[in-house]
């Protein structure tokens, strides 16, 4: 089980952002996971809570955004779906591909909650 | 973006994963960053400080994966003795061994004469870059030539750990079974150089066919050589040897074309988040 590892680096990295940015707190954290990353997504989100609790992130929303396997071949150049343990050209067959997408494990994107900024809200 | 992390963004998948705008209507008072980082970026980054150690010193790092009782300290021993054999062979090796409650790989290597640093990793079912470091200083590169590092038995949570090796070998030895690349995808890619190991036994677990391994493993597209091993009757023995030998001169040349920049200092890494 290294997803509370990963779940525990994840969370420095949020920390991190959220303490550069002087957020009140981190209202939602996504991440993006392929099939070939290595990760559970399910085991991730169990060990989420724990790897969140005490910190700035602490009510955060974890997103799970899904990416698919694409391969990219070799011999013929075309692009397509694959299933993680038949990364094979569905144009040609061939077997000799390039993963283009699919082993990401990815913090993507944060929200955090901020101080309201007085001054845009002056303009409504 | 930073560019030496490992951060897996690529030409051909970005469109995927920058999501399309919604992240910019913020309310007032939240502020949306997009990040893109690995969630392994420290990881990454003291693996690719690793890595530099390593190549300061012109060492060859080997990461030696399976799952439990494949025969990677077995195939160290053997190693060890194979080139101990050859007399003018002048490779000089250390291995690091993960391990999770024992110091009984690190005994048996040490036995042979040869430095052996025992990492123990208490429940961790992998090892991480930051144990590698933290062994590394405890180890004088400029001794060796090549440092083995046997990971903990695990088909599954070392794949995701880049340690700073230059090469990924893993064993799938005969009485597991040829399917092994189908189930555990992740591994099986990662891998640089496949090894049947226990080929002793290929004649008595004959539902073992090489050739069906070779199959899965080129179903993920893997173009890792493959070879058979017995530890045991020392068959593949060569082969293996010959790779290593092979492996520390494509170094050599590399590090000669590349050469590492002299002063290496444990600078402070910052990366500029990119702002939505
Ligand atoms: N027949 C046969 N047995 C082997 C061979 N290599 C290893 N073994 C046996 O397999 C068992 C496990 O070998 P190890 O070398 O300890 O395996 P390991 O991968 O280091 O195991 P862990 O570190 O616990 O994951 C031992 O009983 C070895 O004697 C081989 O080539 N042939
Ligand atoms: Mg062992
Ligand atoms: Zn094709
Ligand atoms: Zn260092």
């Amino acid at each position: 089980m290294h997803e509370l590892a990963i779940c525990q680096s994840l969370m420095d990295q949020v920390e991190n952002i959220a303490l550069e940015r002087n957020a009140l707190s981190v209202t939602s954290i996504v991440i993006g996971i392929g099939p070939l990353s290595g990760v559970e997504a399910q085991l991730l989100k169990n060990a989420y809570p724990l790897a969140s609790a005490g910190t700035i992130a602490e009510h955060a929303e974890l997103v799970i955004e899904y990416l698919p396997i694409r391969v990219k071949c070799t011999q013929c150049d075309s692009e397509s779906d694959a299933l993680p343990n038949k990364l094979i050209c569905k144009q040609c067959g061939d077997w000799r591909t390039t993963l283009i997408s699919g082993d990401e494990m990815m913090l993507m994107s944060v929200e955090l909650e901020k101080q309201k900024d007085v001054t845009s809200e002056a303009v409504h | 973006m930073c560019d030496t992390c490992g951060c897996n963004v690529t030409h051909g998948n970005e469109n995927l994963i920058r999501p399309g705008g919604k992240l910019h209507k913020t309310e007032s008072g939240k502020e949306a960053v997009s990040v893109l980082h690995s969630l392994l970026h420290e990881n990454d980054h003291t693996a690719q400080h690793n890595r530099e150690h390593f190549d300061q010193h012109n060492v060859l790092a080997v990461n030696l994966m399976s799952s439990p009782g494949a025969g990677k300290t077995a195939l160290l021993e053997a190693t060890i003795q194979q080139l101990g054999l050859n007399s003018n062979s002048k490779i000089k090796i250390a291995v690091i061994e993960g391990d999770l409650e024992t110091e009984n790989d690190a005994e048996r290597i040490r036995k042979h004469g040869v430095k052996a640093i025992q990492i123990a990793t208490g429940s961790a079912c992998h090892l991480d870059a930051h144990m590698i470091h933290q062994a590394l200083h405890n180890l004088d590169l400029a001794e060796f030539d090549i440092v083995f590092i046997e990971n903990v038995g695990n088909l599954v949570c070392p794949a995701s750990f880049d340690l700073g090796q230059h090469q990924n070998v893993v064993l799938l030895s005969v009485p597991e079974g040829d399917d092994k690349p189908a189930k555990y995808p992740v591994m099986f890619r990662v891998a640089d150089l496949v090894m049947i190991s226990k080929s002793d036994l290929l004649p008595i677990l004959d539902d073992f066919k090489p050739e069906n391994a070779k199959r899965y493993l080129r179903d993920i597209a893997s173009t890792a050589p493959v070879m058979e091993i017995s530890s045991k009757d020392k068959s593949g023995m060569s082969q293996w040897i010959n790779w290593i030998n092979q492996q520390i001169e494509s170094r050599k040349t590399y590090l000669e074309q590349h050469p590492v920049v002299a002063d290496h200092s444990h600078h402070h890494h910052d990366h500029e988040e990119a702002r939505t």
